[in-house]
């Protein structure tokens, strides 16, 4: 999948990346995909959540072992 | 319209550091407006030095320990040092964030922190060692924004 820029927020725990997906996101224009890759299990739930909340777009999550790999559409302002 | 979230911060151990910190900084990523009011032991958490938190296993039975210890040991000198000193290790082992760090976090993002001016009197803490950009205020100062909040937690 396309994506504008890229995250790794891997090995770190809750909020961390959450807060890394947020700031990674304000560095995008509205449609730009943001590609996260995360290893904390409970940000799976978080993320979906984090999207739900905000209206950014959940596109696609990849799972590779006890690696997430999220790729998230910025809303439109 | 933005929600809102009130937070109160009454404690001042390592620990129960995180719960505010963690609840804000992700609060904030979530778009809320959100406020600390801190107070007694809480206003520790905005000093300028986070050095001296600490976190100890007496009176604090739920406490994971790596081998069972009786509450005369953790009496002896040097243990809250010792379990202060292992939980920062664990938190840095296990990707959790620093205090500072998500402090940082909420400043950035714009979270409002009052300090209880009452508190800040009675403890003779000096609005010197406070770090900048704070607020002092009372109760009312709380209820202020506590009133029209989403949701408020005491903690």
């Amino acid at each position: 999948m396309e994506f504008t820029k890229e995250v790794d927020a891997s090995g770190l725990n809750c909020p961390l990346p959450i807060l890394r997906c947020k700031k990674g996101l304000s560095e995008l224009e509205a449609a730009q995909v943001l590609k996260i890759i995360v290893t904390d299990p409970g940000s799976v739930k978080d993320l979906n959540a984090f999207c739900a909340q905000t209206g950014h777009t959940l596109l696609q999550l990849d799972q590779n072992g006890k690696t997430f790999t999220f790729y998230i559409k910025k809303r439109a302002d | 319209m933005a929600k809102k979230l009130a937070l109160i911060a009454s404690k001042g151990t390592l620990d129960w550091a995180y719960p505010p910190f963690i609840l804000a900084s992700t609060a904030a990523a979530l778009d809320y407006e959100v406020s600390i009011f801190f107070t007694f032991y809480g206003l520790t958490l905005l000093k300028k030095d986070l050095s001296d938190l600490k976190v100890s296993p007496l009176g604090n039975p739920a406490m994971p320990m790596p081998v069972p210890m009786p509450n005369f040991v953790q009496m002896l000198p040097g243990m809250e040092s010792i379990a202060t000193m292992m939980m920062k290790q664990k938190i840095a082992d296990k990707g959790v964030a620093s205090i500072e760090d998500l402090r940082n976090a909420c400043l950035e993002s714009g979270v409002k922190f009052i300090a209880c001016q009452m508190t800040v009197d009675l403890f003779d803490f000096k609005p010197a060692d406070f770090i900048e950009g704070i607020e002092f205020g009372g109760a009312a100062s709380f209820f202020e924004f506590a009133g029209e909040s989403d949701v408020n937690l005491f903690i």
